[in-house]
């Protein structure tokens, strides 16, 4: 499931769209996935507060989308863009995989509800498929 | 068997009300066919699904996704007994559709985001884990019946 040409430049122009909220998003999309899957707190328990404002899960959800936004520069070649990253989710970390699935569902919540009329289907396979790649790209050093 | 809060009932109920099943039902299958194309094996009837266009524009596509959440408003109105009131269902998915039980999650996430675009800041995140954990129920009783 590659990204075509259509697909880089649909995920490209969308995120021009998300501009400045990005972090916002990233925010929000994080405490989601705390207060939606609870089983992904338990990468978290060293956090003092995982509620929606709270400053950590805030700080950490615009580290994320800078991190997404990075991606997006580097899209032609994303494991090379996330190989540090992996090393850190893989070795450091130890998150199961199957979480980045859980994050990219409720990224996708979010920008929904947040360009309800921008996120057509046509954004949305896009926009999945770019997610899954860079789910894939980070658990590249995994084993 | 599933325990629901008086808040979570309301909570879906109140979330059911706000939908208009004849236009979240369309979209939502519409996404799950376009999103993840490989679905497209269960609906071998339904005609030109070659482009998200021509998904967008399926009258069997848009009819089919009524029928889907029409069925949903059966586990919100039986919360108590999603599982019973899905069986016979799950049953059919399993024996005479063939219909790989992941395909039920996946729906179900194309709802949540449907309903995302159309309640936008309503859905809020404690609406969403309700949400959630009731389409969870529902996925899982669709599979219940696989053997």
């Amino acid at each position: 499931m590659s990204l075509s040409g259509r697909d880089k430049t649909i995920v490209k122009s969308f995120w021009d769209k998300i501009g400045s909220r990005s972090a916002d998003i990233g925010a929000e999309a994080l405490g989601r996935m705390l207060r939606v899957f609870p089983q992904t707190k338990t990468y978290f328990a060293h956090w003092s507060d995982l509620g929606p404002d709270s400053p950590q899960v805030r700080k950490h959800g615009s580290v994320i989308m800078a991190a997404v936004g990075e991606a997006i520069g580097k899209i032609d070649d994303l494991t090379g863009a996330l190989s540090s990253l992996s090393e850190l989710h893989a070795f450091k970390l130890r998150v199961d995989p199957a979480n980045f699935r859980i994050l990219a569902h409720n990224l996708i919540v979010v920008i929904a509800s947040y360009f309800p009329a921008d996120f057509t289907p046509e954004a949305h396979v896009s926009f999945d498929k770019f997610l899954m790649r860079l789910a894939f790209a980070l658990s590249e050093r995994y084993r | 068997m599933v325990h629901w809060t008086d808040k979570e009932r309301s909570t879906v109920r109140a979330v059911w009300e706000k939908l208009d099943i004849d236009q979240i039902g369309p979209e939502a299958l519409a996404r799950v066919l376009i999103v993840y194309p490989w679905t497209e094996r269960y609906f071998g009837g339904f005609g030109d699904m070659f482009t998200a266009t021509a998904v967008l524009n399926n009258s069997k596509v848009a009819a089919q996704g009524k029928v889907v959440l029409k069925a949903l408003d059966r586990a919100v109105k039986n919360m108590d007994n999603i599982k019973g009131t899905y069986a016979a269902l799950s049953r059919m998915h399993y024996e005479k559709l063939n219909v790989d039980p992941d395909n039920f999650r996946l729906l179900a996430d194309c709802i949540t985001i449907t309903v995302a675009c159309k309640l936008k800041g309503d859905l809020s995140p404690q609406t969403q884990a309700t949400w959630q954990k009731f389409l969870s129920v529902v996925v899982e009783a669709m599979g219940s019946q696989y053997s």
